[in-house]
């Protein structure tokens, strides 16, 4: 079979930090942190009262206000920075051979509870028709396909905070398979709604810093205590190598691999010897046709929970050896907080930018080592280093695990 | 309420509603046709009526109805009907 060669040719992004690829950059590398109290609704009565939100979101400048009204948060996101990333990758329409691979952790769960709320309080016949189609976790898909007239390859793997790295690893095998000529692919979430909020507090998985937000996701630091809830959407356009040359698109990075695993051990807890991340590591880096010295940069799952950053630094060094400690590894999830089924894709946007810039975001609040963590994660400040090759990973609840492994596009 | 009165309310509702300018909503305007509603934006709209008015419009009654005018003249009716 004649596989095709798959090429990165646009981005948009929604985070905290940013609402665009340029401001997201330069916060990225100046380490600002998007943490702050939460004002999406009043957090007084919850244990966690911090978040990682996007403030002023300029939705107007991608809908109109009835459309807005039709769609959850989370679809708000993906539309917008899938209309971004259109235009980056100077993209004007759709066609048979365009497809859409764009996931949620959670889908519409606020527009679910809003509506759970109007039917306790006025009863079944006031439960909008809206509903269902804002609240499928393939909304954001669908609306993004309507908007582009997208009418090829479409999929929604959900996988947790796994989601849109594996819609990524999905598009990219799409297009080499010559399945789809080009695909608009990523993931977008708003998950910081009280239910979610106290649900996932309850775990015990977030961080409860309440009274230090920006302090609050320090991933590999010794007083980490859990994650931070981030929102947003990154959005990326994945086509053949030909079909980007022929359009004179501009072109980011070439993906070498993917490959994805499952630990199939506990539904929240890494599995503890990592043995599922290390095959797959290992099975991308031979697909890739890479040696473990060739890897330049990993933007690390990183989530700032005791137990994954643990496991993954185990793992990375069962698999790079003494390289691992050679290998910058960050987790800009310390800037932008976890953004669940987005995470995968905003931070493959902050994985293949550095090929281009050679500068590698930071991991902030990284003040106090940890024995167990011992690697290289850029510390507080960017740093610059030439940047040819970078590995993205993800893990979801549910033990889905993603890799995807990018290059810096030269001929 | 006198018919200028309801009009105005439904031409306010249909246009925050269906997120089209009020000088659209003119009593001949058609939902579907004209103002671009789809299935789902009518049943929406029935019951965002049916709020601002006080009133219930049953299903079988609410199929009938396909312009601003006869949502007005329905209303009309229907609030005659309560008095």
């Amino acid at each position: 079979m004649d596989y095709k060669r798959v090429v990165i040719t646009g981005i948009g992004v929604i985070t905290s930090i940013g609402q665009n690829k340029e401001d997201f950059w330069e916060n990225l590398i100046r380490g600002h942190s998007g943490v702050t109290r939460i004002s999406l609704f009043d957090p007084s009565s919850f244990p966690v009262r911090i978040a990682s939100e996007v403030k002023d979101f300029c939705w107007k400048d991608y809908f109109s206000s009835k459309e807005a009204n039709r769609l959850d948060r989370f679809t708000q996101f993906a539309l917008a920075a899938a209309i971004q990333a259109a235009h980056d990758a100077n993209l004007r329409e759709g066609g048979e051979d365009v497809g859409v691979i764009v996931s949620s952790g959670v889908g519409g769960l606020g527009t679910l509870v809003a509506q759970q709320e109007i039917l306790s309080q006025r009863g079944s016949e006031r439960v909008s028709p809206f509903l269902v189609p804002m609240m499928i976790v393939n909304a954001a898909c669908a609306q993004i396909a309507i908007h582009f007239r997208a009418q090829g390859y479409s999929s929604v793997p959900v996988t947790a905070c796994a989601s849109s790295l594996h819609a990524l690893g999905e598009a990219y095998q799409a297009i080499k398979r010559g399945q789809a000529r080009l695909i608009i692919a990523g993931g977008a979430e708003a998950p910081i709604v009280p239910l979610a909020m106290a649900a996932f507090a309850n775990m015990k998985a977030l961080s409860f810093r309440n009274e230090e937000p920006q302090k609050a996701s320090r991933p590999f630091d010794l007083y980490r205590d859990g994650f931070v809830m981030g929102e947003g959407a990154g959005i990326l356009i994945l086509e053949s190598l030909e079909s980007a040359l022929e359009r004179g698109a501009h072109i980011y990075a070439e993906i070498l691999s993917y490959a994805c695993s499952t630990d199939a051990y506990h539904v929240t807890a890494p599995e503890p010897s990592g043995q599922a991340v290390v095959r797959m590591i290992r099975k991308a880096l031979k697909e890739a046709a890479l040696s473990i010295e060739e890897i330049d940069y990993i933007n690390a799952h990183g989530t700032s929970t005791p137990l994954n950053d643990k496991v993954e630094t185990m793992v990375l060094k069962e698999v790079f050896r003494d390289q691992a400690y050679a290998i910058p590894v960050s987790s800009t999830k310390s800037m932008i907080g976890h953004l669940l089924g987005a995470a995968g894709a905003v931070e493959t946007i902050a994985t293949l930018l550095p090929l281009e810039k050679n500068i590698i975001p930071p991991t902030i609040n990284l003040e106090n080592p940890d024995p167990d963590c011992d690697l290289n994660y850029v510390p507080q400040k960017a740093i610059f280093k030439e940047v040819k090759c970078a590995m993205k990973l993800s893990y979801g609840f549910g033990g889905h695990n993603a890799c995807l492994i990018l290059r810096r596009f030269e001929g | 309420m006198q018919e200028q009165e309801i009009l105005q309310k439904v031409k306010e509702v249909v246009a925050e509603r269906l997120g089209v300018e009020i000088e659209r909503v003119t009593p001949q305007a058609r939902y579907q046709e004209d103002l671009s509603a789809d299935s789902l934006d009518v049943v929406d709209l029935v019951m965002a009526i049916e709020d601002a008015f006080q009133i219930k419009i049953p299903d079988s009654d609410a199929g009938k109805i396909k312009t601003v005018q006869e949502t007005v003249d329905y209303l009309k009716k229907a609030l005659e009907d309560r008095a």
